[in-house]
């Protein structure tokens, strides 16, 4: 198993002819990810550069293709829009890579899309390694495995799977849920799919400033995963308040959201956080041997 | 971005929030003129983003033309004094005269949204005219707060559900659903984060006023109101993000510390970590740089000129994992920007790793530059070379 995606779920694009849907759409082809066709209004009936079918509508391609699984690329005036004709055409799950979204608009898509999930926005979507990659995450350095991971971040995670892959520890499926601070997946709803996932063995949860989802996740595994082996990172200890760094959600206000407050929350579920991702693997090989 | 309080309640006016009556004034010529034409006792504040006004003496009253030319020139003489967050201060550049309230009470009414919930939260407090984190420490449990269903929308019973339950005074009854709408309305309309009203004013005579404006717009929301624009070019600019756009990158991609140790990186979760990683190795970061997807060249050069022109850097610590970038195409840059840079030279550490590292390695080594293999190895380097 894994979580969200496996090399059956059945994928479409939404600004597949973009440069950038378009780039990704051959990585993604590439992994073995089961796309069957994609979305630019005006382009319907042509194929894409990947020889896939085009459609007008986000209806038409599910009607033609099945799909249930969607990955938009659109640009942040049009992407709530692009979730809502998702939402309203069947498709259940639904990947937003686009960055700089009105936070307002994410609001209304998130309350009134239930049913649907939504990973992002502003996020390197999601991958179960050998088996499906639904984002831009660079495929090759995942390896299948037993460790779950979700992040709030790109790169920081592909630092975190390159550190895991190189001392033994798979991956079963690793989700970025974006940097923004309203997303539509959360750690703790990741938590609640791991929780019931055969192949993931342990945790590696990948958090930043600002917000309390971490401080939720904490509370969920005390009282929901108290016997998984799970292992923490906080990006940005030594970042002051008032400055959103890079991330729109990664903001201290006052004494909310700050690195201590997520250290603290985690220790007490009996979860350690690293200090450095360097130090993850160790932390995580203490609680559970590494498969080679 | 943040918006002075005339132009809060310029949008408050629009929402049909009853503002006290007044003049934004650019000058103490112009606050004397509309004085001497409005006679009245006045109160005279200075139109910044800083907060703790009134503590540094920039709101003060005048019941003549000549009072209010004297005391706005006393104001706009000297910048608000710095703080934590403005080590610069911030100058005063205009002023907003507005009539003196009868005041009989004070109450706070703020919108923000809830990350947790997903949702909007109204909150409601007796105590206004003080921080919220302060009524938060001294009056727990006075603040009431409603998380709007943003599908079904504002409603009056949510405006009279709170004042019941934050135990307003009964006198805002009769204005406060609307009080309440009117925000909710500008929340949504101009993509606000967070709109506060503190303090919201009862008067003698039973009129309800928003004495004071604060009103955060969402950056990624301004194109669609273009007028902001205009505004945008009033107010006080935030230097690291005036130069972060120079550079190139969002405005959010580069801040600036008090450390010697500058930083690059792709990506913000890596370039906090790498700022991290400075720490632990017992040096002090000068900077947050976020180089963003493509470091390309022209890219690299920008960031680097940005870091050495603008911080304390006497070393540069360069973070990159190679994901969908390729390490070598970024080891390429990085020898062609400082080969072309004619900004001042500080010693290198690069970190490589990722997608064809070697390749990228070498072409570093070539070019007598020094690669470290790992994030942790590379902080205590870059640390090292600044002691020396």
């Amino acid at each position: 198993m894994s979580i969200f995606i496996d090399k059956n779920t059945k994928v479409i694009v939404q600004g597949i002819t973009g440069s950038e849907g378009s780039y990704h759409t051959s990585r993604m082809l590439e992994y073995g990810t089961n796309i069957l066709g994609g979305v630019t209004p005006g382009k319907g009936g042509q194929k894409s550069e990947h020889g896939l079918p085009v459609f007008d509508t986000v209806h038409d391609a599910v009607d033609a293709t099945g799909a249930t699984h969607t990955c938009i690329f659109v640009p942040p005036p049009f992407a709530a829009d692009a979730l809502f004709e998702a939402y309203d055409a069947g498709i259940t799950f639904a990947v937003c890579i686009t960055e700089g979204i009105p936070v307002h608009d994410v609001l209304r898509v998130v309350a009134t899309t239930p049913g649907m999930r939504i990973i992002g926005p502003n996020c390197p979507g999601l991958i179960s390694p050998g088996k499906s990659l639904i984002g831009i995450m660079p495929g090759h350095v995942f390896k299948e495995g037993n460790v779950g991971l979700v992040s709030r971040s790109g790169t920081l995670t592909y630092e975190v799977v390159d550190l895991l892959t190189r001392t033994g520890f798979g991956q079963s499926t690793c989700v970025g849920i974006g940097g923004d601070p309203i997303i539509g997946t959360t750690f703790v709803d990741c938590l609640r799919e791991f929780a019931n996932d055969r192949q993931t063995e342990a945790l590696v949860l990948c958090g930043e400033i600002g917000g309390s989802d971490e401080e939720d996740a904490a509370a969920f595994i005390k009282e929901h995963l108290p016997a998984m082996p799970i292992v923490a990172f906080i990006g940005g200890r030594n970042a002051p308040p008032g400055k959103s760094l890079g991330h729109a959600g990664a903001i201290i206000s006052g004494t909310f959201g700050t690195a201590q407050s997520k250290i603290s929350a985690f220790e007490a579920a009996g979860v350690p956080v690293a200090d450095r991702p360097s130090a993850i693997p160790g932390l995580l090989a203490q609680r559970m041997p590494a498969t080679v | 971005m943040n918006l002075m309080e005339h132009q809060g309640k310029e949008l408050f006016r629009r929402a049909g929030i009853p503002v006290p009556r007044g003049q934004h004034a650019a000058s103490p010529e112009d606050a004397g003129n509309f004085v001497s034409a409005n006679s009245g006792e006045w109160v005279i504040k200075a139109q910044v983003l800083m907060g703790g006004r009134g503590k540094a003496g920039k709101v003060k009253f005048a019941k003549s033309a000549d009072e209010t030319r004297a005391v706005a020139q006393e104001i706009m003489a000297t910048p608000m004094p710095p703080n934590r967050q403005n080590p610069k201060g911030e100058p005063v550049n205009s002023v907003l005269v507005e009539e003196k309230l009868p005041i009989v009470k004070e109450a706070y009414l703020a919108i923000a949204i809830d990350r947790t919930t997903k949702s909007p939260v109204i909150m409601v407090s007796p105590f206004g005219g003080m921080d919220i984190e302060e009524v938060a420490e001294k009056h727990p449990g006075s603040i009431a707060k409603f998380f709007v269903n943003t599908a079904i929308g504002y409603s009056p019973f949510i405006g009279r559900e709170l004042a019941f339950k934050a135990g307003l005074d009964p006198g805002y009854r009769k204005a406060f659903p609307a009080i309440v709408g009117g925000v909710y309305d500008l929340f949504f309309r101009y993509g606000a984060k967070l709109i506060e009203i503190n303090p919201l004013v009862l008067t003698t005579d039973g009129r309800v006023f928003a004495s004071d404006a604060k009103v955060e717009l969402d950056d990624d929301a301004l194109y669609k109101n273009p007028e902001f624009k205009k505004w945008e070019e009033t107010l006080p600019l935030d230097e690291d993000e005036k130069l972060a756009a120079q550079a190139g990158l969002g405005t959010r991609n580069f801040r600036r510390f008090d450390g010697n140790v500058g930083t690059i990186a792709n990506g913000a979760g890596l370039a906090m970590a790498t700022m991290d990683a400075v720490k632990n190795a017992g040096g002090n970061f000068a900077n947050f740089l976020d180089v963003g997807g493509g470091a390309n060249a022209e890219r690299v050069r920008n960031c680097y000129e940005l870091v050495v022109n603008h911080t304390g850097a006497k070393v540069m610590f360069i973070n990159i994992f190679g994901g969908i970038t390729r390490c070598d195409e970024v080891a390429k840059g990085i020898v062609e920007a400082l080969n072309t840079t004619k900004s001042r030279k500080v010693p290198l550490v690069i970190r490589l790793t990722g997608t064809n590292e070697e390749l990228g390695r070498k072409i570093l080594a070539d070019a007598k530059m020094t690669p470290v293999e790992t994030m942790d190895e590379g902080a205590v380097r870059a640390v090292e070379l600044v002691s020396a």
